[in-house]
């Protein structure tokens, strides 16, 4: 039960809250996130560039950069340097592919200390399991549209 | 049948004057940087404190400050009748843990960051009514092991919002008993619980304001009684 539902949520107060609360410089976040966001799809187009020339086409190719991506991803937040770069980048560095590796990582490394099968296994997806219900439902749904289109 | 005299309003005063016979802190490496890192007896250069774990970590804390309040009051543990301790986690599992060092008897209290207040106004009342001679009350958290339960795993790359607080790493504790030094403590006021709807996770303080907002309006309540 929040408090919103109740009849102690005190508007006024919510409204002081808010105007106490230090501003986010969205100017700043915005370039921030743009700059490492495209850093990161650069990097990705480069692997993609390589991979290309190394003779792999189509699926193979899209395939390999992911994986290549979600391994530097999980490699940069074992070594403590990813977190560092989502402070600094907020979003740019959320949303590509290797935000989500970070997003599956983190609570399994959080979560080691647990055990191996109760804590890192299942906790795992504390995370990200969200995402992962979410964009098969959608995929789902966009299937069925697609199908009846 | 209580007696008028000694409780008004929520709050309530302490005729035989429980004293803090002896305190001690631990704090870690961040609140070492702050204020009150020159007050700390311990100041914690690695947040992890040599052990495995920051839940770990946290008990040790607690275990230590407790050792050490003892010790700073010139007691030893067959001196003290009670312990009254809690923390921020599941179970207050660390302060379960770090009694399970001691021959004293455990009461485990929790109201999250008010928890030091209610174990010391437990500790005095217990003190005051004449039930116990000495009483512990102490209190531990860690940033690592709250936000692990509470919130993100450390290692995820989300920023935090500029309005957002950090749980303190540290611990406290303080010996309660009768005595002719030390601080006295002449009363306690109970908190209620006191929801304005704040639901942001990361804005501890907006959620805690408005009691404060209370026990101001107590203390001039009680200093009204003093002057009278």
């Amino acid at each position: 039960m929040t408090g919103k539902t109740r009849g102690n949520y005190n508007e006024n107060y919510l409204t002081y809250v808010k105007t106490q609360d230090p501003p986010t410089q969205h100017f700043k976040n915005c370039a921030a996130a743009f700059g490492v966001g495209g850093l990161i799809c650069c990097i990705g187009q480069f692997i993609r560039f390589m991979l290309e020339y190394a003779g792999l086409t189509g699926d193979e190719l899209a395939g390999s950069t992911s994986v290549i991506l979600i391994f530097l991803g999980c490699l940069l937040t074992g070594l403590g340097v990813y977190d560092r770069i989502g402070r600094y980048a907020g979003a740019g560095s959320i949303v590509p592919i290797t935000g989500f590796a970070n997003s599956v990582t983190s609570p399994a490394i959080e979560f080691k200390t647990e055990g191996w099968i109760y804590g890192m296994a299942a906790k795992m997806f504390t995370v990200a399991g969200a995402i992962i219900v979410f964009g098969v439902f959608s995929g789902v749904l966009v299937g069925l549209i697609y199908l009846f289109i | 049948m209580i007696n008028r005299q000694s409780k008004k309003g929520n709050t309530v005063y302490f005729k035989n004057s429980p004293r803090i016979l002896s305190y001690a802190a631990i704090c870690g490496s961040k609140e070492k940087t702050g204020v009150i890192g020159g007050y700390a007896d311990i100041t914690l250069e690695d947040d992890m404190y040599e052990e495995s774990t920051y839940e770990k970590a946290e008990c040790k804390m607690l275990t230590n400050v407790i050792s050490l309040a003892i010790e700073k009051g010139g007691f030893k543990q067959q001196d003290i009748d009670v312990l009254i301790s809690g923390d921020l986690l599941n179970q207050i599992i660390s302060a379960s843990f770090a009694a399970r060092d001691y021959l004293f008897p455990f009461l485990g209290v929790y109201s999250a960051c008010s928890t030091m207040s209610e174990s010391i106004m437990l500790a005095a009342m217990l003190v005051n009514a004449g039930y116990i001679n000495r009483a512990v009350a102490a209190t531990g958290s860690h940033f690592a092991s709250a936000e692990r339960q509470y919130r993100y795993p450390l290692e995820l790359g989300c920023t935090r919002p500029p309005q957002s607080q950090w749980t303190v790493t540290g611990a406290g504790g303080c010996l309660i008993g009768c005595g002719n030094d030390g601080i006295k403590i002449t009363s306690a006021t109970m908190g209620r619980v006191c929801d304005y709807g704040v639901t942001d996770v990361n804005n501890m303080g907006a959620a805690m304001a408005p009691v404060s907002v209370i026990i101001g309006q107590t203390f001039c309540v009680i200093a009204r009684i003093r002057l009278c």
